[in-house]
């Protein structure tokens, strides 16, 4: 089994000179990195505050902060991690802002059982994904990372649906490696158990392929 | 290996940062234990539903009223104080 195919970046080589001309005045400059960037800020401040509104506003205030502060830019990141933190950090006041009752922070640490183990192994079809229609598809997946806590959905969407190295995540979070890996590792293994149920082979095929729903146990007999 | 050692490894091994002996020890365990291998299957399989849904995507006519709205907004900035950005 294979490690995941990364998604291909637009490249970027010309991004420098354009944060330079906009850092000069050149508005239209800054507006090729909207274009640029947008539909990923979008993505991401949706993921985040899980409210479309809230999402249209955060792109614009992370945009205009954006152009405001381009000065304090100093070119050590790329220019869209630079970005993504400040979108993240506009997307968690957003949050915190809608459900002040309860302590939304990155650095939380998510109480919850071992979920580094799962509990239900089932095989899933082939092309499971095929058993839906886009808009059933898009509707569960919603539905799934839902109810994730923000700060693995945080973690999940910025890795593996946009892309960022394990290195730019932590950059954008502020947050350390170990605590990025570990907050990866349970956002995918919680997200799988979550789709199981929509996903699975019928029992009848189960029963052929000798799928198991006994949770993993840790001698690694089975 | 045990399975909760291949599960601390899972992260790496799907990014393909992992080093070559680790890798084949995994790949080792894997072959036998077949919970692993769903675990390791379907967790891939998530990975790349999600990257290659069109989940939240934006639509082209909100994307052009709010890259106006931006434009618009860092312009007025841009008069308000001259020579910077």
């Amino acid at each position: 089994m294979g490690a995941i195919q990364p998604k291909v970046g637009e490249p970027v080589s010309d991004e420098l000179a354009l944060v330079a001309s906009a850092k000069a005045g050149d508005v239209a400059a800054f507006e090729e990195l909207v274009r640029r960037y947008d539909r990923n800020v979008f993505r991401i401040a949706q993921h985040i505050t899980q409210n479309r509104e809230d999402a249209e506003d955060v792109v614009q205030d992370a945009f205009i902060k954006a152009y405001s502060n381009l000065k304090q830019f100093q070119g050590q990141s790329k220019f869209y991690t630079w970005l993504v933190r400040i979108a993240v950090n506009e997307a968690l006041m957003k949050l915190r802002r809608r459900r002040p009752e309860r302590m939304v922070s990155l650095d939380e640490e998510v109480k919850t059982e071992d979920d580094s183990v799962p509990r239900e192994v089932a095989d899933w079809s082939p092309n499971p994904e095929q058993q839906y229609t886009q808009a059933e598809l898009r509707e569960i997946l919603d539905k799934t990372i839902h109810g994730l806590p923000a700060s693995f959905r945080t973690v999940f969407v910025l890795r593996d649906v946009e892309g960022l190295s394990t290195e730019e995540t932590a950059d954008a979070l502020e947050l350390s490696i170990p605590a990025v890996k570990s907050r990866l590792l349970r956002a995918r293994l919680q997200l799988r158990e979550r789709l199981n149920k929509y996903f699975q082979k019928p029992s009848r095929e189960k029963d052929k392929t000798n799928g198991s729903q006994k949770p993993i146990s840790g001698d690694g007999n089975q | 290996m045990k399975c909760s050692e291949f599960l601390h490894e899972l992260t790496d091994y799907l990014d393909g940062v992992i080093d070559a002996p680790t890798k084949s020890e995994l790949e080792e365990h894997l072959a036998w234990c077949h919970n692993c291998y769903v675990v390791c299957d379907t967790t891939k399989k998530t990975i790349e539903i999600y990257r290659d849904s069109q989940l939240y995507e934006l639509p082209e006519d909100l994307r052009t009223r709010l890259r106006s709205a931006i434009v618009t907004k860092c312009q007025s900035r841009k008069k308000s104080e001259p020579g910077t950005a």
